[in-house]
């Protein structure tokens, strides 16, 4: 039973860290209608950002996580400006390819700046581990799960509640009406690129603490589950992508523990075929109907 | 001086003239109808006026200001409004939500602001409270927690000009808002344009194709016909006019 819990709580925690990336693609897919695949390697800039701020004497802890997360807020908005925002009326097959060319332009800028060679993080989170009833928790778990929920809970207060959020959301379901009630509409996209991305910078700090090297694909992967999560949680759904997030870190957990550690991937993907077929817009996406 | 004056004003889509020498001069308080056979181009003006288009030429003046080239936000905050001949409410966000997007330029808060809380709590309650005004206008404040496409068609209207008497508009385009209703709901809706235009203190330019509604509620129509004002005046000289009847039942 104790390992039991132990599997769970070692997929809560990369779970987590998808769910944090996944709400980035789901609202940037909601408000633009895009599939950002650039997203990923925000988290790997994240980290990088995080490992100079540390490496860097006089900056406090502090400083360099927010340093962090707030660069890969900018760095979201420069990336839909400049990338994204020529191409709002362009077929979404060339705004795909254009995410995939930025996702590479970030590899290899930072392969050339900071080589291919992995950079270890120091570590930055210091909670002492505890025990419950056998179970071991560390306590870099415990603040993964913390900082989690709270970022959860404010945004979904922020969307549902705030003036802000519910423009976001009339932008995402009309852009046009949204635009003729005085909104604008690209400015709501430039906060959801900004607060996706900073998610996503979020989620970097948190991989470094958990898995500590910073290396110029480190994106890829996490940001490749991220959008499995974000698909099979629905895509555009803010609850879809955290319980997407969250059901993917346990299957991978367990599939480790108790199936095989090499089928892991064979998996997640599985799930995700699973799912396509028969709910094909995920847990709670909704079944769009297109009117003539 | 009028609150609308709208001069020359043109737009081409490749060789289709769609709208050509387009003139129309609206006093304040004015009801003014717009109609006109099916592709007269009617509502390709309601987008010219509201930012969609970009007329090819011609100018718009709002309260003397020119809004051509504007973008279409901008063109709400300056002060026009419209509703959509296809309904097009927020059919995800509740009744109060919607006319809280209307109000979004009314009540101005950061997102830091928003991310810390204080002010925001007193704002959005007050945004409720004018929100909830206005759906007591229209008798919707019962259904203020509903999901807007829940809403039977007729209340989905009014949300539509509820929503759009949100931003506080100086002129107000409703486009066929009898669309679709009985004769008992249009003689409400025609209480209720009235009602509007003296309680919201705003101008209303509409779109009809009820010829009761019409008569019943404009002082002043302009008649379309192949994107070209075909006749303007009170409504008893117009419908009778025989140019206009001949583009309505033909010869």
């Amino acid at each position: 039973m104790n390992g039991f819990i132990e599997q769970f709580l070692n997929g809560l925690i990369p779970g987590s860290i998808y769910a944090l990336i996944a709400l980035g693609y789901t609202m940037v897919y909601g408000i633009a209608k895009m599939i950002n695949f650039a997203h990923g390697d925000i988290i790997m800039v994240g980290a990088y950002i995080l490992l100079l701020g540390l490496n860097a004497a006089g900056v406090p802890t502090w400083l360099a996580i927010l340093l962090s997360i707030v660069g890969c807020g900018i760095l979201g908005v420069v990336i839909e400006k400049v990338a994204y925002k020529p191409l709002r009326n362009a077929p979404s097959l060339a705004v795909l390819i254009t995410a995939i060319g930025v996702s590479y332009f970030l590899q290899n800028l930072f392969l050339v700046i900071f080589s291919s060679q992995g950079k270890s993080v120091p570590k930055f989170i210091h909670v002492s581990d505890f025990t419950v009833g056998g179970v071991t928790v560390s306590g870099n778990m415990i603040v993964i799960l913390v900082v989690t929920i709270i970022v959860m809970i404010a945004l979904t207060y922020f969307i549902n509640k705030t003036k802000l959020g519910s423009a976001l959301r009339a932008v995402s379901e009309d852009k046009g009406a949204a635009s003729l009630m005085g909104i604008n509409a690209n400015r709501m996209i430039s906060m959801t690129f900004a607060i996706g991305s900073a998610l996503a910078g979020v989620a970097g700090i948190l991989w470094v603490s958990m898995y500590d090297k910073a290396y110029p694909t480190l994106g890829a992967i996490p940001g490749i589950k991220a959008f499995v999560a974000a698909v099979i949680g629905g895509i555009g759904s803010v609850p879809g992508a955290m319980i997407g997030g969250i059901a993917l870190g346990i299957v991978e957990s367990f599939t480790k523990a108790y199936i095989s550690g090499e089928l892991v991937d064979a998996f997640v993907f599985g799930l995700l075929i699973i799912v396509l077929i028969f709910k094909p817009t995920g847990i709670l996406g909704r079944k769009r109907i297109e009117k003539v | 001086m009028a609150l609308l004056e709208v001069k020359n004003l043109g737009i081409s889509f490749g060789g289709l003239r769609a709208v050509d020498n387009f003139n129309i001069s609206i006093k304040q308080g004015q009801l003014y109808g717009l109609i006109g056979p099916n592709g007269a181009g009617k509502t390709t003006i309601f987008n010219l006026l509201t930012g969609v288009y970009r007329p090819t030429d011609g100018s718009i003046l709002l309260d003397g200001k020119s809004i051509v080239g504007q973008s279409i936000h901008k063109i709400s905050q300056e002060g026009i409004a419209r509703t959509f001949q296809n309904i097009r409410l927020f059919g995800k966000m509740t009744v109060l939500e919607n006319v809280k997007v209307g109000l979004h330029n009314e009540y101005k808060y950061s997102l830091l602001a928003s991310i810390l809380q204080y002010p925001t709590i007193k704002k959005e309650a007050e945004m409720n409270e004018r929100a909830m005004e206005i759906l007591k206008v229209f008798g919707l404040e019962e259904d203020a927690k509903l999901l807007a496409s829940n809403l039977p068609y007729g209340q989905q209207r009014k949300l539509e000009i509820a929503r759009a008497l949100a931003t506080n508009p100086k002129l107000l385009l409703l486009d066929e808002p009898a669309a679709g209703m009985n004769p008992n709901e249009t003689l409400e809706l025609m209480d209720t344009i009235r009602l509007v235009r003296d309680q919201f203190n705003v101008t209303i330019l509409l779109i009809e194709h009820d010829m009761k509604l019409v008569s019943g509620i404009c002082e002043e129509l302009t008649v379309l016909n192949f994107g070209t004002v075909l006749a303007q005046g009170k409504p008893e000289v117009v419908l009778n006019d025989p140019k206009v009847v001949t583009a309505y039942l033909g010869e």
